[in-house]
């Protein structure tokens, strides 16, 4: 008798950082933007052979319903403007990946057009080497991000106003 | 008609604004005075044929006078012939007359070499920047422009 019958096997009992991390990092969902041969590669990770879709990670058309970017090639100073816009419209929380040499430092382009390094102007979470990076790089690093977000604490209390998020 | 037909009958309407004619494999190349390029190419469109602008770009030899040269390739395409025309331009005036009344798509060819090369076409019906952000200073196709832009320091190699 009691609690245990009531409910019997529908119940599990667990932290509100555990459901909410568990939540976010399972459905991880970038925003489709490509910049230049990496988003080749990001096409590919997305498609069947690599098939992103059994991670939850589902490519979304608005970056209003985005949690991710993905800073996938070239980022050129005209285009920079862009990639800020995309992404302040995203909702909170939201994760930047750099993909590849040019998003993590300018790559072979050090020139007057290129940016060097998508990280003087947006917080990446996860610099993807390679150049471009194999499909194989990218899905570890979407998978690292996931690891990251597991390990934080008490986004869902800064969301609603209680305290800060503690990102590890 | 054959590309030596065309070059001929440039030579005898144009005469002495044709500086120089040069052929390298097969490839024809024409110098002209810049004042008169609107006229040559209007005649190279209207009566020798030459009725598609491949291209039209800048060319900077620093060090050189004149500094610049405004190249034009051309293709007939009823005769599939092809001419090149090459006019230099002065480093303390550089602006020559637009052929964007010649053929249309020298617009954005033009508008293109301006951005990047800094040679400024008269009567030019937009000349606005059209690879670089509108509010971009300079031109950085310039062999003087610094390659990694004005706000860096220049690279000095990795075993400096």
């Amino acid at each position: 008798m009691g609690v245990e019958e009531t409910l019997g096997n529908n119940i599990i009992t667990t932290s509100l950082d555990k459901i909410v991390n568990w939540s976010r990092a399972s459905s991880l969902w970038p925003l489709t933007f490509g910049l230049a041969c990496c988003a080749i590669e990001m096409m590919a990770t997305g498609a069947a052979r690599f098939d992103l879709d059994r991670f939850g990670v589902l490519f979304r058309a608005s970056p209003r319903q985005a949690d991710v970017i993905i800073i996938a090639g070239t980022v050129t100073k005209k285009m920079l403007p862009v990639i800020q816009t995309v992404y302040e419209q995203m909702p909170e929380p939201r994760y930047v990946i750099a993909m590849g040499a040019c998003a993590c430092s300018g790559g072979i382009f050090d020139t007057y057009s290129t940016v060097q390094g998508i990280d003087e102007y947006l917080p990446v979470d996860v610099y993807v080497p390679g150049c471009p990076p194999r499909p194989e790089g990218l899905l570890y690093g979407i998978m690292k991000l996931q690891e990251k977000i597991m390990k934080e604490r008490n986004s869902f209390g800064a969301a609603i106003g209680v305290g800060e998020r503690i990102s590890v | 008609m054959s590309v030596q037909a065309a070059v001929d009958k440039l030579k005898a309407r144009f005469g002495e604004t044709v500086l120089a004619t040069s052929e390298f494999r097969g490839e024809t190349t024409v110098v002209v005075k810049k004042e008169e390029i609107v006229a040559v190419c209007a005649f190279l469109k209207e009566d020798l044929g030459f009725n598609f602008l491949t291209d039209l770009c800048g060319v900077d030899y620093m060090g050189q006078v004149p500094r610049f040269m405004v190249v034009y390739q051309l293709y007939n395409i009823g005769t599939h012939t092809r001419l090149r025309i090459k006019t230099p331009v002065e480093e303390n005036d550089a602006r020559l007359d637009t052929v964007s009344g010649v053929w249309a798509t020298a617009n954005w060819l033009e508008r293109e070499c301006w951005d990047l090369m800094g040679i400024t076409f008269n009567n030019h019906p937009d000349l606005r920047r059209i690879l670089l952000p509108a509010d971009w200073e300079g031109h950085p196709l310039r062999k003087d422009y610094p390659v990694q832009g004005p706000d860096r320091e220049p690279y000095q190699g990795r075993l400096q």
